[in-house]
């Protein structure tokens, strides 16, 4: 089983606090992801960034949120046989995972190395494939969790703060 | 610079109705990859592409964009159009290579986006 943890050091102690008390979310959302449908790819994102503008959140944090977890979206729909997205919006932070069916990571330091790309033919002439996904949503994101494996499923957790 | 000075430089046809011809246009982006355009893109920008599929609309839920414009002759499919028109997206199509057309745009005094 591979994990990759990237914490960006202003938040590393709120962030692991988050995730071993994981308390209850003001509002909850779920999403399903389908295998290549580059059609509703992205609403959920979309659905995401709305709702923290409804409750006021700053432009830049809402840019942040809807880069980062677009692309993992477009990841699960790219590269994965389906999954679920699931966002947690709290006072303070926005919490999302992406859980897929498979066929998981084989190396997820290579993955993150701006560049490489195991992406299809579909998926480059969508304008996807620049492997430049994992590090836009590290570049974005205060954490940034990943566990996978080769032939397994792929969980991915983000956290972006409001401040 | 406006949609309408753009379109006259550009020599663009309209695609998407009740265009505001006269909104400002502050900067702009010339991409091919959906990455890089999200990467690049943090204030309201005019975008160049080669890309026609929906994806890229979806792009402007993410990030602010002022108006596409579709380079070397590009089409985009119907349902793109109407997927614009619900979001009030200008959409903008040229002959002209997205070279051509960044050259003459920056020529004008139409910056980038800041990056």
């Amino acid at each position: 089983m591979g994990e990759y943890l990237y914490v960006s050091p202003d938040h590393a102690s709120a962030a692991e606090a988050f995730l071993r008390n994981r308390p209850e979310a003001e509002v909850s959302m779920e999403f399903e992801i389908g295998e290549k449908d580059f059609v509703n790819a992205g609403k959920g994102s979309a659905e995401v960034k709305n709702t923290l503008k409804r409750l006021g959140i700053d432009p830049n944090i809402l840019r942040r949120v809807a880069v980062a977890s677009y692309e993992a979206e477009i990841n699960v729909a790219a590269h994965s046989s389906g999954g679920r997205m699931n966002s947690f919006i709290y006072d303070d932070l926005v919490y999302i995972r992406f859980a897929d069916c498979g066929p998981g990571i084989a190396d997820i330091e290579q993955a993150m190395v701006p560049g490489w790309s195991t992406a299809d033919d579909l998926v480059r002439e969508m304008g996807f494939g620049a492997g430049l996904g994992l590090p836009n949503i590290k570049k974005n994101a205060d954490l940034l969790r990943i566990n996978s494996q080769a032939g397994g499923n792929t969980l991915l957790e983000l956290i972006i703060f409001y401040a | 610079m406006t949609l309408k000075e753009i379109c006259s430089f550009l020599e663009a046809e309209p695609l998407t109705r009740n265009l505001n011809l006269d909104r400002e246009v502050p900067c702009a982006f010339a991409s091919d990859l959906i990455s890089d355009i999200l990467m690049c893109t943090k204030e309201p920008t005019l975008l160049l592409t080669g890309l026609t599929n929906p994806q890229v609309i979806r792009l402007s839920d993410m990030i602010d964009l002022v108006g596409i414009v579709f380079v070397r002759g590009k089409m985009p499919p119907r349902e793109l159009v109407e997927m614009a028109e619900e979001r009030d997206l200008a959409l903008l199509s040229t002959k002209l290579t997205m070279y051509r057309s960044s050259g003459i745009l920056y020529n004008t005094g139409l910056r980038s986006c800041k990056i």
